[in-house]
């Protein structure tokens, strides 16, 4: 997977967490939200509608009551007293004085009118005895019933007023009591009632005139048309809201008085109604926002930390994929090693018995030579030499095969003496062959009189022809030369391999001693040997560096720390500096 | 001084046969064996055989269990263990087990002389000794 995908694949998982956490947490909030804040609507409506309803009812109850009061009042006046008696203008003066003081001037006048219309006593502060009522509107209708209630009109006084009257009977002829009442006591049962900060009532009559005095502009004839609809003859009472042509919600609370001629209205406006619960909405909204942002902002910091963990997993599994790569190709490796360095011992033993059988047969010649009758020969010199020769060989033979089967063998991680120079002598040798092949020449170069370093031979050995193999791998096309050189530097001992391959670019250059770094292609490096090494020299309390530049070769340095005692006691000396074997080319420089 | 008695075990028919020639120039006795079980059948056979040089790698037997055959059926003889290079700890292990020495494959024949005699040595003296032992037992028995 490249860089790119990987990060679109971590996007899209990203999203899709945060979309779940999201999708999980805020529906159910928001859900709940409206269901709790629906249903608090519709009990707060209930409740605001009930209280309206209950406020409506009480003063539908006391407008009633007063104006049963004052028709009782007239009633039991015209019930007590006869015709002839109330017409008098005095007793009624009297009877309207009783009144007055009895009721606190709700009465304005008091007056007796015939069938035919006319006062014939009046009792009150206008002039108005004698006054013919034929013709007006309200004796139509009292003369009629037992009991009447005008509509509020202004009449011949020019005020507004209603009258309440009493229809009696004498000789055959219907008279009526009536007497007036005072407007503003009545307007005061409806006027000053107010609710909230919008809410005030009023009442009408079936016209749509008002009789009392509404406290705002109401648009009458409107809210007629409206009532009418709403079939409000048949109900006791009724709540309800419309919509006004600014826009906003009124609540109408009505209910019938007089048996429906009039209404009693309370209206309020239903942003002051529900005024407790739109704040209460408020708070509630803000909260789900608030709410939300929590757990947006939550879901995308656990997302986020979530999808990082996932990718930093992920990274390690697939180092760790690369790690175990490398390992398993390190442990084929070793096994090709191993199987290889069996073989080795396996054919240098079978060697060793035919090398055996030779130089014992050219010693049972030499043998017989020695007998006397050989003793004359003039070829006998040369027999001897040839034999010598013979012998000589297989001694070689045997040594390149005891060489073989202790490099097969060798596992031994003693620290002992080892001498420099017949170390390097041999690191040379082994390497010789190869880098013939490879055009290379591999030199010695040491001090005389260099102590033995502390240290495991096959470690040291491995540590050599690792760095040697590491510069005839670079060196393979080009060919060049490699100089093993060993000093004294203060107590320590300084092992340089020097090459002039192409060199190591310097990027690279600091992480050669890393595990599993290498530039060699795929399957030809392991990334170990320089590690190895590394760990090797350290284990030892030595130290390993690298000089390079690229183009100009490389110089692995090992310090190695000499006890003082060993120091100044042995000596190789394998002469000055030694050249050894070879020549081999190489390129492609790879020193991991 | 007897030649001295040497039974030599190799798997190699033509190495054991010039060898044989070359011991047997410089006065010693060999008798061939080509495995563990025939040297321990040639011992049997031939009570006066005094150094078996043997082999380590062999068919049928080799040379570190003949090695323990012997030490336990013969253990006055002594063993010269013939190694290769890439088997000197068998050869050391031998001779923890008992053996006399060990060579290396091809090895010096001065050398392999100088080692058998010294092994015959160690045995005869060995011989001396226990007969010194029992004739000492005998006279003390017979006051």
């Amino acid at each position: 997977m490249n860089a790119e995908k990987q990060h679109k694949y971590y996007q899209s998982l990203l999203r899709n967490i945060v979309l779940s956490i999201l999708i999980t947490a805020i529906t159910p909030t928001v859900v709940v939200s409206i269901f709790i804040l629906d249903a608090f609507r519709v009990s707060y409506e209930g409740k605001v509608y009930d209280h309206l309803e209950v406020l409506t009812r009480k003063h539908k109850r006391s407008i009633d009551i007063f104006l049963d009061e004052k028709l009782m009042d007239i009633r039991l006046l015209a019930k007590t007293n006869r015709f002839e008696e109330l017409s008098d203008a005095t007793i009624l003066n009297q009877k309207f004085n009783e009144l007055q003081r009895a009721f606190d001037r709700s009465f304005v006048d008091l007056g007796v009118v015939d069938h035919e219309g006319r006062q014939i006593a009046y009792a009150g502060p206008f002039e108005l005895s004698n006054v013919n009522y034929a013709g007006a509107e309200w004796f139509e209708q009292a003369i009629n019933k037992t009991f009447f209630i005008s509509d509020v009109f202004k009449g011949l006084r020019g005020a507004p007023h209603f009258i309440v009257s009493v229809r009696q009977e004498r000789n055959g002829d219907p008279w009526i009591l009536r007497a007036t009442i005072d407007f503003g006591e009545f307007n005061n049962l409806v006027e000053f009632l107010r609710i909230g900060e919008t809410g005030f009532a009023f009442i009408l009559n079936a016209a749509g005139e008002f009789q009392t005095n509404p406290i705002a502009d109401v648009n009458a004839d409107e809210l007629m048309v409206f009532f009418k609809e709403l079939g409000l003859a048949k109900q006791s009472h009724l709540v309800t809201q419309k919509r006004t042509p600014h826009g906003s919600e009124v609540i109408y609370a009505l209910a019938p008085l007089r048996g429906g001629d009039w209404i009693m209205v309370i209206q309020q406006d239903a942003a002051d109604a529900f005024s407790d619960f739109k704040k209460t909405q408020r708070i509630v909204l803000i909260f789900i926002v608030l709410a939300s942002l929590g757990i947006i902002i939550a879901s995308l910091i656990v997302s986020k930390r979530l999808v990082n963990r996932i990718s930093q997993a992920d990274k390690e599994k697939e180092k760790a994929i690369e790690n175990k790569e490398m390992l398993s190709q390190q442990v084929i490796e070793t096994g090709k090693l191993a199987s290889v360095g069996e073989l080795a011992a396996g054919i240098a033993h079978e060697i060793n018995n035919p090398v055996a059988i030779m130089i014992e047969e050219a010693g049972w010649i030499q043998d017989l030579l020695e007998d006397e009758e050989f003793g004359g020969s003039e070829n006998l010199e040369e027999f001897t030499r040839a034999l010598n020769q013979i012998q000589t060989q297989g001694r070689r033979c045997k040594e390149i095969t005891h060489k073989l089967l202790s490099f097969a063998r060798k596992t031994d991680s003693r620290i002992v003496e080892i001498p420099i120079a017949e170390m390097l002598n041999e690191i040379a040798y082994l390497s010789s062959q190869r880098a013939k092949y490879s055009n290379i020449n591999i030199q010695t170069r040491f001090e005389e009189d260099l102590p033995p370093i502390p240290a495991s031979e096959t470690e040291m050995q491995q540590v050599m022809l690792n760095l040697v193999n590491n510069a005839l791998d670079a060196m393979e096309k080009s060919g060049g030369n490699i100089t093993l050189g060993a000093e004294r530097n203060g107590d320590d001992i300084l092992l340089t391999v020097v090459d002039d391959g192409p060199g190591i670019a310097s990027a690279n250059l600091a992480r050669v001693f890393d595990p599993f770094y290498t530039t060699k292609p795929v399957g030809k490096g392991t990334g170990l040997g320089l590690s190895i090494c590394y760990g090797i020299i350290k284990k030892i309390g030595g130290d390993i560096h690298v000089r390079s530049k690229k183009g100009e070769g490389a110089t692995f340095e090992i310090r190695i720390p000499v006890p003082r005692a060993s120091a100044s006691s042995e000596a190789e000396t394998d002469g000055e500096p030694a050249p050894q074997v070879s020549v081999d080319p190489g390129i492609q420089r790879d020193e991991a | 001084m007897n030649a001295t008695k040497v039974l030599l075990v190799d798997d190699e028919k033509p190495f054991v046969e010039t060898m044989m020639k070359r011991l047997k120039k410089r006065s010693i006795d060999v008798t061939p064996a080509y495995n563990g079980e025939e040297a321990l059948v040639c011992l049997k056979e031939k009570s006066d055989l005094e150094v078996v040089i043997l082999d380590i790698k062999m068919p049928v037997m080799d040379g570190m269990t003949a090695l323990k055959e012997i030490k336990s059926k013969f253990p006055l003889v002594e063993v010269i263990m013939l190694t290769g290079h890439a088997t000197v700890e068998t050869g050391i292990e031998g001779m923890k087990r008992g053996a006399f020495d060990y060579l290396m494959k091809p090895c010096d024949m001065d050398q392999l002389i100088a080692k058998v005699n010294d092994a015959a040595k160690r045995k005869r003296d060995h011989e001396e000794k226990i007969m010194e032992a029992r004739m000492q037992a005998i006279t003390l028995r017979r006051p």
